[in-house]
């Protein structure tokens, strides 16, 4: 009888390639994503290098931060963003690359567009030059974000340079509260575990709310893994997980698929295997969860008031003065009633389908405040296109948001759509750093979906278990 | 691709306080609208360096006597957020040889490696003395042994923390691995024959 093993091991062993001079793994990289911020460089350092791309059957490529969301014709009007794209496609061109281009109908954010397209499967390794790339770990991929000398790495060998990180098992048990999402649960859990919780470790996340979550609550949760310093998070697969790849464009076909399904099954952690860390978290504990400072780990329950520097340890009495000075927030005061400027609905973190669905359900009827800024950017040109056979595009534009073309958008606000000024961002994204949203003196209150449909309704941070009534979730 | 071993840095330190410095705070999104990473040296930390008219804000990097440093000094969990390589390329660019901070966050740390920009975490009190010291005398010099991961500041050695994986590729010249990568073609080969979605999936 075997040694009982996570799906971590399994997956990091059948794809060592050695061990390198320096004790690190060469890890063999089975899917390569690419985008137009971080493989210009790469492809350019190759060039130099006179290397071809070793696997272009096994790298995909698709275009997303740069993306205008309003006005796609090219030339873009910034013609930095129109160089490119330019580049992207003529490098993916070149190299023989697969590439979801603007047209093609299956563009959109890269960690939508893998799992949709079936390109991340249960097992693999992938790699991406996007710390998001976490995401894909949903599926139970392990799958990493990397830099721009990693991205030349995958391309001329497709493998990377790593360390094996520690494996650490995230349980949640348990039934969660009407209106308590996916967002709440890792934003509750980077809360509890810290920013820097999580460096040296990948994430498993399991227990009985996971193994409920759908496959799409379930990359919002692994999506956000980074922002917790896991570079790596999962969920092991299961007939969910089956039940979402079969059919799609890249899964396997017929005989192929079924004995991929086994093969799958065999790959999740084994029962009664050991873990370098375990953390328990009773779902019951998870309220509606939002962000009160300038990074993710500084959240509260929105009945919760914003810490005072005076009562914090003081050790961490600095950054907390600093985020509330940021935030124009006084320590003590309520979240909840903070005004709103921009509701953004977006990122590859809550902008897929059933997040547009659960909004539309809260929103049909009401009208987003006066004064607030609102937008509603899908994660994908499929998303975008399922919305809008379901008429959800209506129900928002109805309610006064606009409603966008695919892209990452004002989650890092590197095309047009940017905060102004100092204000105040009621945001489903992943990020709240000083300036992330393209203003240096922006603020950014991170939440649900749902949580941001009530901010923008009431034109205030607010929960939106009052505004809406209490719904099932 | 022989480099050049990384063994003994020493220079003058300029400190960044705080905990959590992200890359967005190192590198704003907008100067990663390039197809390359040229003229990234003058764009660090710029948002906190001035403000949206362009007036200096007297951030610690612009300060006169700061001037030439090559030792980065900050806080906990530095380079946290996106994995943009642009944020060391940008600190590499400003003429900045190695980072001395209380951690470093992951990616961030793998990117600067592979540049050769050293990254050494210190506990909370040494960085505290370290930074008090550089601070305090912008002549100060900070020596950092690369093997031995100490730092030495004000006549004092700190013991520091570099992970035996990167101490051995900055001290032997080998921090950017690809040449190695490349040596194991036929491992490579070998590995992706054994996976039916690396091997099945050619066309």
């Amino acid at each position: 009888m075997n040694e009982p093993r996570h799906l971590f091991d399994k997956v990091w062993d059948a794809h060592a390639v050695g061990t390198l001079a320096n004790g690190q793994t060469q890890l063999l990289i089975g899917t390569h994503l690419i985008h137009e911020v971080t493989s210009p460089q790469a492809f350019g350092m190759l060039d130099d290098l006179g290397l071809p791309v070793r696997m272009p059957h096994r790298t995909f490529a698709t275009v997303d931060h740069i993306v205008p969301t309003d006005q796609r014709q090219e030339p873009f009007a910034d013609p930095l963003a129109d160089a490119m794209i330019k580049a992207l496609r003529a490098n993916c061109e070149r190299h023989g690359i697969t590439y979801f281009d603007l047209g093609s109908g299956r563009q959109g954010i890269v960690h939508m567009v893998g799992p949709e397209q079936g390109i991340t499967q249960p097992g693999t390794t992938i790699a991406c030059g996007d710390s998001h790339t976490s995401t894909h770990g949903a599926l139970g991929a392990v799958a990493f974000g990397i830099g721009t000398s990693q991205v030349r790495d995958v391309l001329a060998t497709q493998t990377i340079a790593m360390t094996k990180p520690k494996v650490r098992r995230i349980e949640v048990n348990g039934e969660l509260g009407p209106g308590v999402y996916a967002k709440d649960v890792i934003l509750h859990i980077i809360r509890t575990l810290g920013v820097n919780g999580g460096i040296g470790y990948a994430y498993e996340y399991a227990g009985e709310v996971f193994d409920r979550m759908s496959m799409e609550e379930r990359m919002t949760v692994c999506n956000m893994s980074i922002e917790g310093g896991a570079r790596c998070g999962y969920v092991n697969p299961d007939d969910t997980t089956f039940a979402y790849l079969e059919g799609r464009p890249y899964a396997p076909k017929g005989a192929a698929w079924d004995e991929a399904v086994a093969r799958w099954r065999a790959t999740a952690s084994d029962p009664g295997c050991a873990y370098d860390d375990v953390v328990v978290i009773d779902a019951a504990d998870i309220a509606p969860t939002v962000t009160w400072g300038i990074n993710p780990g500084q959240a509260i329950f929105i009945d919760e008031r914003v810490p005072d520097p005076a009562e914090v340890p003081a050790g961490e009495r600095a950054s907390v003065a600093e985020a509330l000075a940021h935030m124009q927030l006084q320590g003590g005061q309520a979240i909840a009633g903070t005004p709103v400027n921009v509701a953004f609905l977006g990122s590859c973190t809550n902008a897929r389908l059933s997040d547009f669905r659960e909004v539309a359900a809260v929103l049909r009827g009401r009208k987003v405040a006066p004064g607030v800024r609102a937008i509603a950017v899908p994660g994908s040109t499929l998303v975008k296109e399922a919305c809008e056979r379901e008429g959800i595009d209506r129900v928002l534009i109805d309610a006064g948001f606009e409603w966008r073309a695919a892209g990452c958008s004002m989650c890092l606000a590197m095309n047009p759509d940017k905060l102004r000024g100092d204000e105040l961002c009621a945001s489903s994204s992943n990020r709240n750093f000083k300036g992330r949203q393209g203003s240096a003196t922006g603020r950014t209150v991170l939440m649900s979906p749902v949580m941001v449909a009530a901010a923008a309704v009431t034109g205030a941070v607010a929960d939106a278990r009052a505004v809406f009534g209490a719904r099932e979730a | 691709m022989a480099l050049e071993p990384i063994l003994h840095l020493r220079g003058r330190g300029v400190v960044v306080r705080g905990d959590d410095i992200d890359t967005d705070r190192i590198i704003p999104a907008r100067y990663l609208r390039a197809i390359t990473f040229d003229g990234l040296g003058d764009a660090l930390f710029r948002d906190v360096r001035f403000d949206e008219e362009g007036r200096p804000l007297d951030h610690p990097l612009d300060r006169p006597e700061r001037q030439g440093a090559t030792i980065l000094l900050s806080g906990r969990n530095f380079g946290c957020g996106s994995s943009r390589e642009h944020a060391p390329q940008s600190i590499v660019r400003a003429g900045f040889r190695a980072v001395i901070a209380g951690s470093f966050a992951e990616i961030f740390f793998q990117n600067a490696t592979t540049l050769g920009l050293a990254c050494v975490a210190l506990g909370d009190d040494d960085l505290a003395a370290v930074g008090a010291a550089v601070e305090a005398d912008p002549a100060a010099e900070v020596a950092i042994d690369v093997a031995a991961a100490t730092v030495t500041a004000a006549g004092r050695t700190y013991a520091g923390a570099l992970p035996a994986t990167a101490r051995e590729a900055l001290t032997r010249g080998r921090y950017d691995p690809l040449a190695e990568l490349l040596e194991h073609d036929a491992a490579i080969a070998a590995t992706a024959e054994r996976l039916p979605y690396v091997a099945g999936s050619r066309t």
